[in-house]
């Protein structure tokens, strides 16, 4: 007899679940051997602490009361949990604070396009590390992580969180304009964007600017590119990611990164540099990350801070592929 | 925007550029436009039914245009072109929209029975009309953002047939010339948007494969601006 379970979930079978296990247990060991310790967290949360990390984006798509009436959440997410969890415990610890999780999380799904509703993350946060150190040590453990998985064709993608937000400012673009600009450029909506930057009334050359500049990606030549494209936010990304890619060069780890403008990440509590990973082998995204400098003040203690996290079922399937593209080209 | 976890389905930037290819209206301009911009498609033209053609640095993939945002959203195909209506309808696919084509310029209207009052009196004494369309999504994103209720009948085939035969009071629709409606003795009563063809691409394979997706994209913008 066949009892359903909910769509976006699923059963593991021993077959699948020692291969998931020998990639949990190879992440780990890249962790830990960095010295992030492994934390776990409850996978059930106050709907408000969620929501004090990231009330717009990250909000949990499950939500109830408990028997005393207090409305708990499921998370979507670890980065909120960890930094409640610094916050909480290790006000006054020796920083920099580096841990590493492997753990579920949920999220709403629409039917019928195969998304997950629950699904495994991996990943560091490093807290109390500013840029640039703090970020090219998250680049190599991630390019650490993506080789312990043996996906060494996976690119990482590295962009400015702040580099539209300070354009528009400059541009003194408000209010809806501006949200309307944002959301265009972080579904990529090119036409969708042009016809916004016209309305919000910028002139032409700077509409181009703005959709030129959503367009570069690639390797140092990119910087050089936008910076001829100018401006004072323009200037001060490129700054900021050419630091970066700098401090990357020098660690010998920069010829995986893939420099990118027109990077912009969902979750709302990013600032700085931003980071995706792709590989070759998937048509979506198999992780990302970047810097989340404001979000540990909400929870009370200002620290800079920045991580990533992979979706495990997501790296399985490339290293699956990967592995099949290996025997058929040997 | 919410954050979504897609499925895990194989599907692979690797090999030549797979390009989408709109059966139907869309597929003579679509071929010329690729012509134009140095994409041979001899092999397409020839009235074949195969559903894929390898030609060297491109393979072309033919389907129906409401399947390329899906093909192209999971990357099985890299890059694609379908109509506005279409990206719209499927809103929630996550593809990059590179370029505004020009070519299979037509509009989605609302259009009732001719010298009939039905929507008016609908919406005026039941607070609330019915609308027989292809596209709910858009018809319902439309008269929300316009402040008004309807009760929306998703039908798949000739959308005209709905209101003569008093299915609904009126229909949301694509309309190119205009003649459909004509024949059947119906009008436009508000425009909802112009739609063209558009240039969409893959997240990853746009990261990935960007010397040869932008390449493309300067030819064919430069093949298809007047």
């Amino acid at each position: 007899m066949i009892h359903p379970i909910p769509p976006g979930t699923r059963d593991i079978l021993p077959e699948e679940m020692r291969e998931l296990r020998r990639l949990h247990l190879a992440l780990v060991e890249v962790f830990e051997g960095r010295g992030y310790g492994e934390v776990a967290t409850p996978a059930i949360e106050y709907d408000e602490v969620l929501a004090r990390g990231d009330g717009r984006t990250a909000a949990s798509a499950y939500r109830f009361f408990d028997e005393s009436g207090d409305l708990l959440a499921l998370r979507s997410e670890m980065t909120v949990p960890i930094a409640r969890l610094a916050a909480s415990r290790y006000a006054d610890a020796k920083l920099p604070l580096r841990l590493c999780y492997l753990a579920n999380a949920f999220r709403a799904v629409q039917p019928q396009r195969g998304q997950m509703r629950e699904f495994s993350q991996a990943g560091v946060e490093l807290i109390g590390a500013p840029a640039p150190a703090g970020t090219v040590e998250i680049v190599e453990i991630l390019e650490a992580a993506l080789d312990a998985a043996g996906l060494d064709r996976a690119v990482i993608g590295l962009g400015d969180a702040d580099l539209y937000r300070q354009l528009l400012t400059e541009l003194e673009v408000e209010g809806e304009a501006r949200d309307a600009i944002l959301a265009r450029l972080a579904t990529h909506d090119l036409v969708g964007l042009e016809a916004e930057l016209s309305r919000a009334g910028i002139g032409d050359e700077q509409v181009r600017t703005c959709v030129a500049l959503s367009q570069l990606r690639g390797g140092r030549e990119v910087l050089d590119q936008a910076r001829s494209l100018g401006g004072k936010a323009v200037e001060r990304a490129t700054a900021r990611l050419g630091e970066t890619y700098k401090a990357l060069e020098e660690r010998g780890v920069a010829d995986r990164v893939q420099v990118d403008l027109g990077l912009l990440r969902d979750l709302g509590y990013y600032s700085g540099a931003i980071l995706e990973v792709y590989d070759p082998a998937l048509g979506h995204v198999l992780g990302g990350g970047g810097r989340y400098d404001k979000l540990l003040k909400r929870f009370g203690v200002d620290l800079p801070a920045a991580g990533f996290a992979l979706y495990l079922e997501r790296v399985h399937v490339a290293q699956m592929e990967e592995e099949s593209r290996r025997e058929g080209a040997s | 925007m919410s954050v979504e976890v897609a499925g895990t389905a194989g599907a692979k930037p690797d090999g030549p550029l797979k390009l989408a290819v709109p059966r139907g209206a869309l597929l003579g301009g679509t071929l010329d436009a690729l012509d134009a911009a140095g994409v041979d498609t001899a092999a397409v033209r020839g009235g074949s039914r195969a559903l894929i053609f390898p030609d060297g640095e491109i393979t072309l993939v033919t389907m129906r245009p409401s399947d390329v945002p899906t093909y192209v959203e999971a990357g099985a195909a890299d890059v694609g072109i379908t109509g506005k209506d279409v990206l719209l309808e499927q809103s929630d696919r996550m593809v990059y929209e590179l370029l505004d084509l020009g070519y299979g310029r037509c509009h989605m209207v609302l259009a009732g029975r001719k010298g009939d009052g039905r929507l008016g009196e609908s919406q005026r004494r039941l607070g609330m009309m019915r609308i027989a369309t292809k596209y709910p999504r858009i018809a319902e994103r439309h008269f929300e953002s316009t402040g008004r209720q309807i009760e929306t009948i998703e039908v798949k085939g000739s959308v005209e047939l709905a209101p003569l035969i008093g299915l609904a009071d009126g229909i949301v629709d694509l309309v190119a010339t205009g003649r459909t409606l004509e024949e059947n003795d119906l009008e436009v009563r508000e425009e909802i948007v112009e739609c063209t063809a558009r240039f969409v691409a893959n997240r990853v394979a746009h990261k990935l494969r960007a010397d040869e997706i932008d390449g493309l994209t300067a030819r064919l913008r430069e093949a298809t601006a007047q």
